[in-house]
């Protein structure tokens, strides 16, 4: 997890130094200032030293949780993203609800031999279907159309709604794939003909057993999910115009702002290796036996 | 017949690789030719200029003359979307061109690397693949500045992991297949064999992989184009013609709906194209 993050942050911090241009520009902004002004600057911000002191100085106060200052903002980096952490996250979690309830429903629903190809070509046009198009035919059927939620982002569950279905749709069809494959496989176990011989009906045999058995095949899909939530919130937050980590990425990257560019990969690297930590864990509950391989491995 | 046995055979029976049907394979191939076509000679489709400006035509509804109606300057958006498969096909196939290459170079050598180069190169791709591709593409915009080029460029960069890693895979399987132990105790020097046997066969995979990802490929582009960080307005570009369709979804849902459609479409196809691929591969090694 650690080696995840150094490489991430070394490869971020040598990378960004490649931008032609002046990082005093993105200081100053459009102001004209004289030559005295700018070395002040640069003599400030640490610019002058050399590259290799200025990595060592960025690692030394990464460790203590300090991702340095916002060229554009004049805030602590840390202080940018956790303002914006917090609607991001309700988006991605009522998302990823959104995106279990309809994977699961789609799989119950699409074991049967007519159901099974037409849930087959819901999964494909789910995850072909670009996420910025989903939210803006989604605001115009929901939103403008029948008016029942709002077009524009305000407080309130109402807002959210949305953006979290855009957001869930591909997810849920990745997820659903693989669920309703997991179901297939699990149906011709032989553990199923001693449920069976137990007298359990066929829906306490899916609910309980075959489904847990899918659902851990599944759960290894966390981190790749976790990863197109937060690349695809980009694109939802700029069609919906709402606050949050992407659009602070997308308005860094736009001007420039090294230091917060740096500080949402540093983010990436970290919730993409708890995420890893949390899946084995999980994983390891739903199937004990994952547990007892690594431990005779 | 035992329960096991029977456990088995059913087992058997739901293994088997899912065939694509063949009347969807037809279609996903014709839209393709057709895409490609209107990317080679978008004349034979439209006859109408994709930015020429017509005030007293603006936001038409789709009908006869505007199929796909007009937009808020009263450009056609048929003629715009026929002229934007360009765009979107050259950065499509440009850029799951230069990702194929280098993924299989890169994937290759650390596949035939002694223990410390495959380590490094490994723990590269995993470091670089700890990121979700959209977010990839992003930081590298964010570094090469934004346009055509970029786009392209961003988008290969970003799915360069993703080939490594098969590619890699793919010739620790070769490594060590018959073929390549024959040729080495023939005497076939090991540079011969790498690009006679080890590469052509590390090709499969990558080839069916990069049919798919012609389809991806074109979706994250036409979303970096969406944030503004590809083509300028007015060019026909499809993510483009999206972004400010976004603004008259109130009045004028087909600028933002028939775009959005054809790329849907587009990577539908690709996507069938690739699995029909994949199963006929899964055929032919039983």
């Amino acid at each position: 997890m650690i080696l995840v993050v150094w490489g991430a942050a070394t490869v971020g911090f040598f990378s960004l130094r490649l931008i032609p241009g002046d990082p005093v520009n993105v200081l100053v902004g459009l102001g004209n200032v004289s030559q005295r002004v700018r070395d002040q600057i640069r003599a400030d911000w640490g610019l002058v030293d050399p590259l290799l002191l200025q990595y060592f100085h960025y690692l030394g106060r990464l460790l203590q949780g300090d991702l340095g200052t916002s060229y554009r903002m004049q805030q602590p980096v840390v202080a940018v993203i956790g303002q914006q952490l917090a609607p991001t996250m309700q988006l991605m979690g009522l998302a990823i609800a959104f995106a279990v309830l309809l994977a699961v429903g789609s799989a119950l629903l699409g074991r049967g031999r007519r159901t099974g190809p037409m849930a087959g070509l819901l999964e494909l046009v789910a995850v072909s279907s670009p996420t910025f198009w989903i939210g803006l035919v989604l605001i115009g059927v929901f939103g403008f159309g029948l008016g029942w939620f709002p077009v524009v982002a305000t407080a309130g569950f109402g807002a959210l709604v949305l953006p979290a279905v855009t957001l869930a749709i591909p997810v849920a069809g990745i997820l659903s794939q693989v669920l309703r494959q997991g179901l297939d496989d699990a149906a011709a176990l032989p553990f199923v003909d001693t449920v069976r011989a137990r007298g359990a009906s066929q829906t306490r045999l899916v609910l309980r057993h075959t489904l847990r058995h899918a659902a851990a095949n599944s759960v290894t899909l966390t981190g790749y999910i976790v990863g197109s939530l937060l690349g695809g919130s980009v694109l939802v937050e700029t069609v919906f115009a709402r606050p949050g980590l992407g659009r602070v990425a997308l308005n860094a990257i736009v001007n420039r702002d090294v230091p917060v560019v740096l500080g949402i990969i540093v983010l990436a690297a970290v919730s993409f290796s708890l995420v890893n930590l949390l899946v084995d864990f999980v994983a390891d509950r739903l199937d004990p036996r994952l547990a007892t391989e690594q431990a005779y491995a | 017949m035992s329960i096991l046995a029977a456990a088995r055979s059913r087992t058997a029976r739901t293994r088997r690789v899912t065939r694509i049907p063949t009347p969807a394979l037809w279609v996903a191939a014709g839209f393709l030719l057709l895409l490609l076509l209107s990317a080679l000679f978008p004349r034979l489709f439209t006859g109408t200029d994709p930015v020429r400006t017509d005030i007293g035509a603006a936001l038409l509804a789709p009908g006869p003359g505007h199929p796909f109606g007009t937009d808020q300057a009263g450009r056609d958006v048929f003629a715009r979307v026929i002229y934007g498969s360009r765009y979107s096909l050259v950065i499509g196939f440009g850029a799951t061109l230069i990702a194929l290459l280098a993924g299989l170079v890169i994937g290759s050598l650390a596949g035939l690397m002694r223990r410390v180069g495959d380590g490094v190169l490994s723990r590269a791709i995993e470091i670089v693949m700890a990121f979700p591709e959209f977010l990839l593409a992003l930081i590298v915009i964010a570094i090469i500045g934004p346009g055509e080029a970029s786009l392209l460029i961003a988008v290969a960069i970003a799915v360069i992991p993703s080939y490594a890693r098969v590619a890699r895979v793919q010739t620790l399987v070769v490594k060590r297949a018959g073929y390549v132990e024959a040729a080495r105790t023939l005497g076939v020097p090991p540079a011969v064999t790498v690009l006679r046997h080890v590469v052509p066969n590390t090709l499969g995979p990558l080839l069916v992989m990069a049919t798919m990802g012609i389809g991806t490929a074109i979706t994250a582009a036409a979303g970096l184009s969406f944030l503004g960080l590809g083509p300028k307005p007015p060019t026909p570009e499809w993510g483009l013609i999206l972004s400010e369709g976004r603004n008259f979804l109130a009045t004028a849902w087909w600028i933002a709906v028939f775009p959005g459609l054809v790329i849907t479409a587009t990577v539908v196809s690709t996507s069938v194209l690739g699995r029909h691929l994949q199963a006929s591969a899964a055929g032919r090694q039983r």
